[in-house]
């Protein structure tokens, strides 16, 4: 590790040295070569080709042997289990981003100038710093079930708590299709410490003047919150939600850690994981791989228009 | 920020009663608001500290009953850790993969950082015949899902015969340069013009002028970008299973328990510890290191 380091760093500095021999205006396209040049050569190989061929292969048999057209394309639009994991995904990504930026929104609107803020924030936001799979591993011991018989006794905290309540304990991971909402579940735990550091921050920018000026017409409280806050923070919400979306499509951690994607909770992003590298059906990987990309499209798409047209105020 | 609020009504009336301004700045503070604040931190907590708290009981105890009872009746060990961290049987132990997460991590985030800030000084400063249209391509690329891209690398480094940890340190420095080029970038802009013409015209070359003036302007945007991909790496399990290979020697610890979580699901008292062994690192650091974090978190999705 500490020889790649020092590997890399003198290979940089041997480039910055010998570029920086090079002076005068002509020079300056040499220099920008040695600054760009490794950026550029790692992005081309690493982003570009590999995508250009995964476009391709997903048109093609497992093995690359051949064409299909768009045989993988079909199965994936046809077969039962592959429309299964695309509901699960459609369920993901709508749901995730609404739930967990309003969660993050109406908590960085309570806490806003409390006297514990700093703490209050940090608890929230300290699921971020931890992985998908501990993530998963946390909440998969909140869900463990221990079935109701003799002197078994709940370990999972849900499950206990719907013991108290007088229930019978639930197998939380397994019965379809509420298992997938409990998996997303995690995802929301994870972001809304995300969207409430943003959106918090946007809050704390509306001015003082347009808060003050609503007050003396006699809105407050939630009236406040509906026509004063969440239109002045729109660009930020917008961001939140996209960049939560986006997240979403392309998490796999969750559902691979807790169930594998069985009982009916397999998504996109975990099915071309275990079609491409399990069951060496690289065709059906890569369009599945397609398909993720196809989705993220258009969602970064509408975000750059939305920052370019605040941008352009 | 604000787009449709109704600025027009700005009056000067608010700047004259600025006594009431103070008192305008009060939040909302009905007792339901608290209470509603209070139980999302509630939930937002507990469910990482009733594993730490397992982490920390008898195996038996853990099998029989709720972590919560531990609260009235409070037997600790430090059994868990010792065994999650240091089995001999089966090479099961997590040391191994904590010095692999290390090993993948430090470079990891070095490369990157280095890369994307020559990078992104060149594209802010230098100029050179197609530099709007490469930087718009560079930041573009970040809408390329990982996925697309696993299946063709690692064909191209098993052709290469490239060893695993440097198949992860390629694919990370390469999927984070996209977003670093772009944050770094930013950062770079904000740069006064003056500075950077001032060492110009005394004769400093680009080199001299991006190590002498730039970098140390530069700063806090490093560390914020290093510290997301600290984190991103640490956590990462995708790359990580897909070039790692899953073996003692190279793989990180959140794949070896992404495994123990799948074939030993029921073994609380090993994934307890094992999970927390691999949350303290970041969380630390993360603590550590939040104000800059957060810093980059806005710098890259909210302006003004």
């Amino acid at each position: 590790m500490a020889l790649a380091v020092v590997v890399f760093l003198a290979l940089i500095a041997l480039v910055l040295f010998l570029i920086g021999r090079i002076s005068g205006r002509r020079g300056d396209r040499a220099v920008a070569l040695g600054f760009v040049g490794p950026t550029l050569l790692l992005v081309a190989v690493g982003l570009v080709y590999p995508a250009l061929r995964t476009i391709l292969q997903s048109f093609q048999q497992a093995d690359g042997s051949g064409f299909v057209g768009l045989d993988n394309y079909q199965f994936i639009f046809t077969n039962s289990d592959q429309l299964t994991v695309l509901r699960n995904t459609a369920l993901w990504v709508v749901v995730t981003p609404f739930v967990a930026t309003g969660i993050g929104l109406v908590y960085a609107v309570l806490i806003d100038r409390a006297r514990v803020e700093a703490f209050a924030k940090a608890l929230i936001f300290l699921p971020m710093a931890i992985s998908f799979v501990g993530a998963s591993i946390i909440w998969k011991f909140v869900y463990e079930f221990r079935p109701e018989q003799g002197n078994i006794q709940q370990i999972g905290l849900l499950n206990q708590v719907l013991v108290w309540l007088g229930f019978s304990p639930q197998q939380f991971l397994v019965n379809a299709p509420w298992n997938t909402l409990f998996l997303i579940a995690v995802m929301i735990w994870v972001q809304a410490g995300f969207a409430m550091t943003v959106l918090s921050a946007a809050i704390k920018a509306i001015p003082d003047d347009i808060i003050e000026a609503a007050r003396l017409d006699g809105v407050s409280g939630v009236g406040l919150f509906r026509h004063i806050t969440v239109p002045s923070i729109r660009p930020a919400l917008v961001v939140v939600l996209t960049t939560i979306g986006i997240a979403t499509l392309k998490v796999f951690d969750i559902v691979r850690t807790m169930t594998g994607g069985q009982f009916d909770t397999n998504v996109v992003a975990n099915e071309f994981y275990t079609q491409a590298f399990r069951a060496d059906q690289g065709g059906i990987g890569a369009a599945l791989a397609v398909v993720l990309f196809a989705l993220v499209v258009p969602i970064v798409a509408y975000n750059i228009r939305q920052l370019r047209a605040s941008e352009a105020r | 920020m604000t787009t449709s609020a109704p600025t027009a009504v700005v009056p000067s009336v608010a700047r004259t009663i600025s006594t009431t301004a103070s008192r305008g700045k009060k939040r909302l503070t009905s007792p339901w608001a608290s209470l509603a604040a209070v139980v999302i931190a509630v939930l937002w907590t507990l469910p990482t500290l009733g594993l730490l708290v397992t982490s920390f009981r008898e195996e038996t105890d853990i099998r029989r009953t709720g972590w919560w009872t531990a609260l009235s009746d409070p037997t600790f060990t430090l059994d868990n850790y010792r065994e999650a961290l240091g089995r001999e049987s089966g090479g099961g132990g997590l040391v191994d993969y904590l010095v692999n997460s290390f090993v993948i991590t430090v470079p990891s985030v070095v490369i990157p950082m280095v890369l994307a800030a020559l990078a992104a000084y060149a594209f802010a400063w230098i100029h050179f015949p197609g530099r709007d249209f490469l930087f718009i391509a560079v930041f573009a690329l970040q809408i390329v899902p990982i996925q697309v891209t696993l299946i063709p690398l690692l064909t191209l480094f098993v052709q290469g015969d490239v060893g695993e940890f440097v198949r992860i340190w390629v694919a990370h420095s390469t999927f984070a340069l996209p977003l670093a080029v772009f944050l770094l970038h930013n950062f770079m802009r904000d740069v006064p013009a003056e500075l950077i013409e001032a060492a110009r015209v005394d004769g400093a070359g680009h080199v001299k002028t991006f190590f002498s003036v730039v970098l140390p302007l530069m700063t806090p945007a490093l560390a914020a970008f290093g510290i997301f991909q600290f984190l991103w790496v640490w956590n990462d399990l995708l790359v990580a299973l897909t070039f790692a290979g899953g073996t003692p020697q190279t793989a990180p610890m959140t794949v070896a328990l992404a495994n123990l979580s799948g074939t030993r699901g029921t073994d609380w008292y090993l994934l307890s510890a094992g999970a927390f062994i691999s949350i303290v690192i970041p969380v630390v650091v993360f603590l550590a290191l939040q104000r800059y974090f957060v810093r980059g978190l806005l710098a890259g999705s909210v302006k003004g």
